[in-house]
């Protein structure tokens, strides 16, 4: 059998045509990075990351942005990783696998993880603040205005509910991966149920339960919209001291610098620097958490 | 006869709408070792799993009739299922040690019973070691992983960790299955000392091994208990057709 030209053309085509897309998505990753590289490498110095801005935010570092990203993604775990793991411990352990609730639950986490990050912004700030916020001045300070506006606590918690369905979701995946084996082990000794889940399940998940926590917080790090309403703010002059103050945050920072500054060129080189300071943090992140879940997978085939 | 340990009388067990044991009644006595044997899906994993409610974790299991242990019948509404399960300790067909060290996987069952102080649990990890013939292959590696430890001296420590919690039964699923001669006559001279105290229940596919080490043999066959005696009788003389067959080696 003779090939016809004509399908062999075609064959080429389609797959060079397919190849090129594939190295366009390569392409946009080397010059997005060698971009930010170039532009950023000079930036990071030991000054830039410790100071403060100066000169209107023409000028100086990003400490109190790096600071309250850290103090962010901390509060915002201690909320979600708790919480999710939890619901995931009653997705896995208690809810019958075909159950109503159960598939509520997984139908509900699926649909949090969908909703655009703007929403949770705007129902942190209808929800957290001018509802909780406000019953509580109003219950506890007389009505005097305290915790019925933006702050750091608001913010993380807004932001734990954009992260809960991964960490919902990494968990219930670790759970998974301990043996009915060992549950029925501890059930023989007289163990009750709880003492197994929390003896035997747990510690046979916690690599997963870092994954998941580590998951949230490269995406908590690097979102802005869910804290726009909540409590970031655009400079502040002193470090965030209670859970009743604004911070400032890396990924506003840039939008800041880029688009409010009143001088955008020549605050370029501390876009670049705190772009990169970002992207370091979120990949480094996200590499942890992917060695993590590929020595989960492992454990599993095992 | 000896004291009636375990008793059942009209035992019948569903899953869902599948009848899995028919009117199972035995008297199996104390400190004596029983054998359950039979073809494959004859029940008597099922029915072993019903003496400590170990079936309760599937869904859709029923049982009606009565199970009595020292005469309390275990399936009655007051009974805390987790008192029962210290009181009739299981073994199962592969080993399933902890991830932790080999004293840890001893030490839990009484830790879970409340058990803190450093001196007594010493004791009671010896002791259960010791008795399930494992203590002189450990005892100076007793913080190693137990992962670490060969498939039977695994299935020995799951044997040791049933025992610290200090059962009156042991049921044992097919406990030598998984293992090579060697290991499986280790576990065989184990069983046959552990009736001194305890009472021996134990599913075998293996019909030398339930001649060799068992008092009583109960033959089931497709969900019923067809015959139960000395286990002299049945493998020399069995009442049942079906029961010489099987143990001929004619099917199953």
């Amino acid at each position: 059998m003779i090939k016809s030209f004509k399908k062999n053309i075609k064959g080429i085509l389609i797959e060079g045509l397919t190849l090129s897309s594939a190295l366009i998505i390569i392409a946009i990753v080397v010059v997005m990075f060698t971009v930010i590289l170039i532009g950023g490498k000079d930036q990071i110095t030991w000054e830039f990351l410790t100071s403060f801005p100066e000169d209107g935010m023409t000028k100086g570092g990003i400490f109190p942005a790096i600071y309250g990203t850290a103090l962010l993604v901390i509060i915002m775990s201690v909320a979600a990783v708790p919480f999710g793991t939890i619901t995931a411990i009653y997705l896995t352990e208690y809810a019958k696998e075909n159950s109503v609730i159960a598939k509520t639950i997984r139908f509900a986490v699926r649909t949090l993880a969908v909703i655009p990050s703007i929403i949770y912004g705007l129902f942190g700030l209808g929800f957290f603040i001018k509802f909780v916020g406000t019953q509580m001045d109003n219950a506890f300070l007389g009505g005097q205005l305290k915790w019925g506006q933006p702050n750091i606590l608001w913010a993380s918690l807004t932001m734990a509910l954009l992260t809960l369905p991964v960490v919902i979701v990494s968990v219930e995946e670790a759970l998974k991966t301990v043996p009915k084996d060992l549950r029925a082990a501890s059930l023989a000794l007289g163990a009750t149920k709880w003492q197994t889940i929390w003896k035997v399940v747990i510690p046979g998940s916690i690599s997963g339960i870092m994954t998941g926590t580590i998951l949230a917080v490269s995406r908590a790090a690097g979102e802005v919209a869910p804290i726009l309403f909540t409590g970031v703010a655009y400079y502040l002059a002193t470090l965030p001291g209670s859970l009743s103050d604004q911070f400032m945050v890396l990924g506003y920072h840039i939008y800041v610098m880029s688009t409010q500054s009143a001088n955008v060129d020549q605050t370029m080189p501390i876009q670049f620097g705190t772009t990169l300071v970002l992207l370091m943090l979120t990949f480094i992140l996200n590499f942890t958490a992917i060695i993590l879940r590929y020595r989960i997978r492992k454990k599993k085939t095992d | 006869m000896t004291f009636e340990k375990i008793h059942t009388e009209n035992m019948v067990l569903h899953y869902g709408s599948k009848m899995a044991l028919n009117n199972i009644s035995i008297k199996i006595p104390e400190n004596k070792v029983t054998a359950f044997i039979g073809p494959s899906g004859c029940g008597k994993s099922t029915f072993l799993r019903s003496l400590n409610r170990m079936n309760d974790l599937i869904d859709g299991v029923k049982i009606e009739g009565k199970i009595l242990i020292d005469g309390v019948n275990i399936y009655d509404n007051n009974i805390d299922v987790v008192t029962l399960r210290k009181k009739v300790g299981m073994v199962f067909q592969k080993s399933n040690p902890f991830a932790k060290s080999i004293y840890e996987n001893v030490a839990y069952g009484p830790r879970i019973n409340g058990v803190k102080d450093k001196n007594q649990l010493d004791e009671i990890v010896e002791s259960a070691l010791k008795n399930a013939a494992i203590w002189e292959e450990v005892k100076d590696r007793l913080g190693d992983s137990a992962m670490g430890l060969s498939g039977g001296q695994q299935q020995r420590l799951c044997i040791a960790r049933t025992l610290a919690v200090n059962p009156e039964i042991v049921l044992m699923d097919e406990p030598a299955s998984a293992l090579d001669p060697l290991s499986t006559s280790k576990i065989e001279e184990l069983i046959v000392q552990l009736k001194e105290k305890y009472t021996i229940v134990i599913v075998t596919h293996n019909m030398q091994q339930a001649a060799r080490i068992s008092d009583l043999t109960a033959f089931f066959y497709l969900g019923e208990l067809i015959e139960f005696d000395k286990t002299k009788k049945i493998f020399t003389n069995p009442e049942k057709k079906q029961t010489e067959d099987y143990i001929t080696g004619r099917f199953g």
